[in-house]
This record gives structure tokens, sequence and C-alpha cells, in this order.
């Protein structure tokens, strides 16, 4: 195995460990205030189809991106009007949006299936190139994947030392509590689903737009339940976040070393190994994340009227 | 919410009740068919006439009348698959999982012992199916009942594990040497093929999904088991001081309920396609999950609800054909009749939690 296909897959495990911080951390910040979304499959879809048709429209992938995370925005408000203004059950509600985003990214997507696109251009930070053994085409990579870590800390900064934070994280903790405190659970609930929504929509332009070029019906194959998965392995925290989207990086980037190492295992059985491990991570990590999830994560916020 | 909408049954004529029920159900029926024709009139189809297309195709001739009750039959199956296990507050949403290794292990079966005859082999898949359900959902109920893991991740991610399977053995040792185009197994012998009724393709599994129906409905109602369970459901930590064994009926009702998906997978293969194919099931087990929520776990709502979404796919077939519209759109339908009742509550019949 040559230098070249190690870094190759090192190159793909980046790729496609970014589309999946970025959904995780929108679901952060959805769960830290209280909101398990189930839906995010369907709203990734929908972003996906989205951004690559405005893309495909345009020829600019920057305002593709912008339309995929508005669009992304925009399904979570939908999921936030079922579960905080008509008090639905979350789970029930996440499902019935990932069913609607099943449909909806389909008949988005219709005409675009086969399209070529203009992608996100793809660059070198200046401090890698001088390396000389990562200056490949391989090495290149987009906008938004330089800009995910940051985001990640970003996100931590909002969480942890923002007042904006702090009332999100009352929420999630205890809904009554930080109305009498001076919130409104609900206004908060939403932004957090809103804001969630647009970074589930940037992971999804990544992933439409920037990785693979292509718009395919159900293209996210799961990738938002495992995002929904990494959120308890990261025990809600953005910077764990990073940990468990290099995780899954890794077992793609093992999947793809194994089949360019020819051993005769079946691609269709390599295919499970994200999951799988996802299973596995969840299982060990099982009995200590009750702690660290917020208390009143899931139930409804019946509000305070007479 | 619920108090009102009981209070009144128990004085009322049960024809009105029924009546009451059947308005509800056209009411949320009418918004969600308005709503899915107003985003086809963006998407800039002719809603009348693909709503229209819809019902002709389902219910204009006896054969294709036919065919919805065959799109009805795993649907009860995995309705009943997420029913059961929703009465203890388990939400199983991988009956899509369940059904796929039901359907795997019994083509095994049917592979294997090809020489049986049709009295011994065909419950012999049945059991299968039941077996390769089951297990698979032993895995998420063993981790709920550890508290290690909620189910409902779990079962999520072993729907994506299960195809992946499947498609492994339809490529790899069960391939099927004579037809080099589609990849699938050989097709089974007619031992193992579930008997069909006046020369449709409604198949065996019907009655044996309405059986299975009536029995969840009886022993729901009238058995210590179904008490139990609604024990567990109404208040966990009441029923496990009344000494209820919490942990036994929650492997024990996961287990059942991926043993009956797993009879949907069964009765496709044995009584549809005859053989194993990659990806056979377009979302049994997901839509089961609607149809289960939508009638709140009630027998007969369930019965009501498999054959509209029945319908409504079928509908998917000519939209497909006639509008030129992906497959998937009839999930726009169904999702909108999910939101409908998320957003209105009162307008689903709360049973007596059956």
């Amino acid at each position: 195995m040559s230098l070249l296909s190690i870094l190759g897959v090192i190159s793909s495990a980046i790729f496609s460990g970014t589309s999946l911080l970025y959904t995780t951390l929108g679901e952060i910040l959805d769960e830290r205030a209280g909101i398990v979304n189930l839906g995010l499959e369907g709203v990734l879809l929908v972003s996906a189809a989205a951004g690559f048709g405005v893309t495909s429209q345009t020829g600019n992938p920057y305002i593709g991106v912008l339309a995929a995370m508005l669009a992304g925005g925009l399904m979570n408000l939908l999921f936030g009007f079922l579960v905080i203004t008509r008090r639905a059950n979350q789970l029930a509600s996440g499902l019935a949006v990932m069913f609607f985003g099943f449909g909806l990214s389909a008949l988005i997507g219709k005409p675009y299936v086969g399209a070529r696109i203009n992608s996100l251009p793809r660059f070198m930070l200046p401090g890698l190139a001088s390396i000389p053994a990562l200056n490949t085409s391989q090495f290149k990579f987009d906008l938004l994947i330089y800009m995910v870590v940051p985001m990640a800390m970003l996100i931590w900064w909002l969480l942890f030392r923002t007042r904006w934070g702090l009332s999100l994280r009352a929420v999630g903790e205890n809904a009554n509590t930080a109305f009498a405190a001076g919130r409104n659970p609900r206004r908060v609930q939403y932004q957090a689903l809103f804001f969630g929504g647009l970074l589930a929509g940037l992971g999804a332009a990544h992933l439409s737009i920037a990785w693979t070029m292509t718009w395919a019906e159900f293209m996210t194959a799961g990738r938002g339940f495992i995002a929904v998965a990494l959120v308890i392995f990261s025990k809600w925290h953005p910077a764990r976040a990073i940990a468990g989207a290099l995780l899954f990086g890794g077992a793609v980037a093992f999947q793809l070393l194994l089949q360019a190492s020819g051993i005769a295992i079946s691609p269709f059985l390599l295919d499970t190994i994200p999951y799988v491990l996802t299973l596995v991570v969840l299982i060990v990590w099982g009995g200590t994340r009750k702690y660290a999830a917020p208390a009143s994560l899931g139930r409804v916020y019946q509000g305070t009227e007479q | 919410m619920s108090q009102t909408t009981e209070a009144p049954a128990r004085t009322s004529l049960p024809a009105l009740n029924i009546l009451l029920v059947i308005v509800r159900y056209l009411i949320i029926f009418l918004v969600a068919f308005g709503l899915f024709g107003v985003i086809l009139l963006i998407a800039g189809k002719d809603p009348v006439l693909a709503i229209q297309d819809t019902f002709s195709s389902t219910l204009g001739s006896a054969y294709n009348f036919s065919e919805v009750i065959v799109k009805m039959i795993p649907l009860l199956f995995t309705a009943i698959a997420v029913a059961l296990p929703s009465r203890v507050g388990l939400i199983n949403v991988g009956a899509e999982g369940q059904l796929y290794m039901g359907a795997w292990l019994a083509t095994w079966g049917a592979l294997t012992f090809a020489s049986l005859p049709a009295w011994i082999l065909l419950p012999l898949m049945v059991v299968l199916g039941m077996i390769g359900g089951g297990l698979w959902a032993l895995v998420p109920a063993f981790l709920r009942a550890r508290g290690w893991v909620n189910e409902t991740i779990t079962t999520l991610l072993m729907n994506y594990v299960a195809p992946s399977v499947v498609t492994f053995f339809i490529y790899g040792p069960w391939r099927s040497p004579f037809n080099s185009l589609y990849p699938q197994t050989v097709d089974f012998v007619p031992a193992a093929r579930l008997p069909t009724f006046f020369g449709t393709r409604v198949h065996l599994g019907l009655i044996l999904a309405i059986v299975l129906a009536v029995l969840y409905w009886f022993a729901m109602k009238y058995t210590r088991w179904g008490l139990e369970m609604r024990a567990i459901g109404g208040n966990p930590q009441a029923a496990r001081r009344n000494g209820i064994p919490l942990t036994l009926y929650i492997v024990a009702v996961m287990c059942l309920g991926g043993a009956i998906a797993g009879l949907a997978g069964t009765s496709e293969i044995s009584g549809i396609h005859g053989r194993l194919r990659p990806g056979f099931s377009p979302g049994f087990g997901y839509m089961g999950f609607l149809i289960s929520w939508l009638s709140g776990g009630n027998p007969i709502g369930i019965l009501v609800m498999s054959f509209v979404v029945a319908l409504i796919s079928s509908g998917g077939d000519i939209l497909q054909i006639n509008q030129g519209l992906p497959f998937a759109v009839v999930n726009i339908l169904l999702a909108i009749t999910l939101f409908v009742v998320l957003a209105r509550p009162a307008l689903l019949v709360k049973g007596k939690k059956a």
C-alpha cells in the first residue's frame, strides 16, 4: 500500500466526517434545548436536494450552500411547530418529518438526477502546501471542511460562554425553572431548532455540493441517525463531537482501506461497519451517558397557562 | 382531551360512535389530501389529476382493488409489530430491519429444506421468519432492558444493517446461477409458496395477519398479560412495585414484535416474490410505524389505516407512471396525514388503549 493511497483514505475520512460533524453540532443545539430531533434524516435530505438544485440553477455553489442552510432551518421550524407549539410527541413528530423529507427531497431533486454542478472550490492551506508529502490533490479541501472545527468551537462558546447558551441549556434542563427565571422557553427552543437546522443544512450541503457532487434519492443513508447517536456518544458536548465525527470518518476510511487492499470481504458487509461501530460505541458508552443528558430531554413543555 | 372523546362512548349508540370515527378519519384525509395538492401545485403538477389517478387506479377495478389488499398484508404485520411493543412504552422503529431478517431466515429454510412437503415447509418457514425477526429485535430489547441504550436509536441503526446482510447473501452464497441480470436467489419450490386466492396475488398471509390482529386484540383486552402490559405502559415504576417482571416483559414483547415483523418479510417473499431479492421492501416497516401511531395501537384502527396506507402507496405507482413523480412522493402524503394528527390530536380516535 503506497503512501498516496493511505493519504487518499485519510482524505476521504475527512470528507465523510465533515458533513456528520455539522449535523451532530446542530443536533447538540436541539437536544441541549430539550428537543430530540429524529427527523434529522429528512432535514438532511431536503437540504441536500435544495442545495444541489440551487447550485445547479445558479451555477454558484455558495448560493447553494446558503439555500441548503435555509432549507434545513425551515424544516426544523416545521418540526418545531409540531413539538413546541402543538406540543406533539417528539419521536413521532421526528419520524413524520423524516417521511416528509424522504418525499419532498425526491420531488425537489427529481429534475437534477445526474446533473453536473460546479462544486465548492478546493484549495490547500498555505501551511500544508509546504509539506511535500501532503502536497497532492487529495489534500485540497473546500471551505466547509476548514470551517468545521472552528464551528465546533463557536458552538461550544455559544453554549457555555454566552447568556443565550445559558438560557438554552436552562430550558433543556428544566423549562419551568427557566421560565421562572424570565426566559421564554418556547422562543429559545425555536431559536435552537432554527440554528440546529442551519447547521444540519451545512452538513447536507457539504455532502451533496462539496463531496459527492451528485443528488440521489436517500443519499444520506442514515447519516441523520448516526448523528443522533453521535450526540449521545459526545455526551451533548461540541468538542467531543469532533472525536465522534473523526471516529465515524475513521470507520469509513477503514472500510475503504479494506476495499482498496483487495481483501475478499463483500462490500455489502463493509457497508455495515459505520452502523455497527456506532452501535458498539453506544453500548460501551451506555452506562455513563445518563448523567450528561439534559434533564428534560424529550419532555414537552406544557407552558404555564391557567 | 382523551376524556372528552371517551366519556360519551359508554352512553351513546355504537352506530353513532362509528359514524364519528369515520367523520374524524375523513377530516384527517381531506386536510392531508388538500395540503398534498398544494405541494403538487407548487411543484408544477396537476393536483386534481394526481389525486384522481390515485383513486381510479386503486379502486377502479376488482383486480386493482385486490392489489391494494396485497400491499395491505405486510403493513398489517409491521403495524402490529410496532403496536405491541408500544403497549409497554417501547418504541420499535426497527420493523424494517426485522422484516428483512425474517425473510432472510425463512429463505434459508426454503432453500435448505426444499424437499419437504408444503404442510411442513410452510409452517417451518413461518417459524424461521419469526425467529429471524425476533432475534434481530433481541439486541435492542436487551440493551433497553439493561438500561444501556434507548431502543429508538438502536432499532433505527439496525435498519441499515439488515438489508446489507440480505444483499450480501443474495450476491454471495445464495445467488441464482440462472439469472445473471438481476441478482436474486433461485426460485422457491412450489411447496415454499403461500397459496393465493381467486386468481389474484392475495395470499394466505392475509388470513394470518387478520388472525394475528384478533389475537392481539384479545390478548390485550382479556388476558393477564394484556393487563400487565397496560400497567407497564401506564406507569412502569408502579408496575414494578406490584411485582410485574418488567425486564422480562420488555425483552419478550420487543422480540415478539420483531417476530411479527419477520412474518411480514416471510409472507412477502413466500406469497409474492417466490424468491429473495435485494430491497424487496419499499419501507413497509416505517409505514407500519406510521399506521400503528395513527391508529393509537387500536386493532380496528390498524385494519383501517393499513388499508388507507396501502391505497396511498399503490397510488404512488400510478403517480410515478402518469405524472413522472418519484415514488417516494407518497411519503409526503403519508407524512402530512401524520402531521395533521400530531398537530390536532383531538382528531385521533383515542380508543380505550386497546
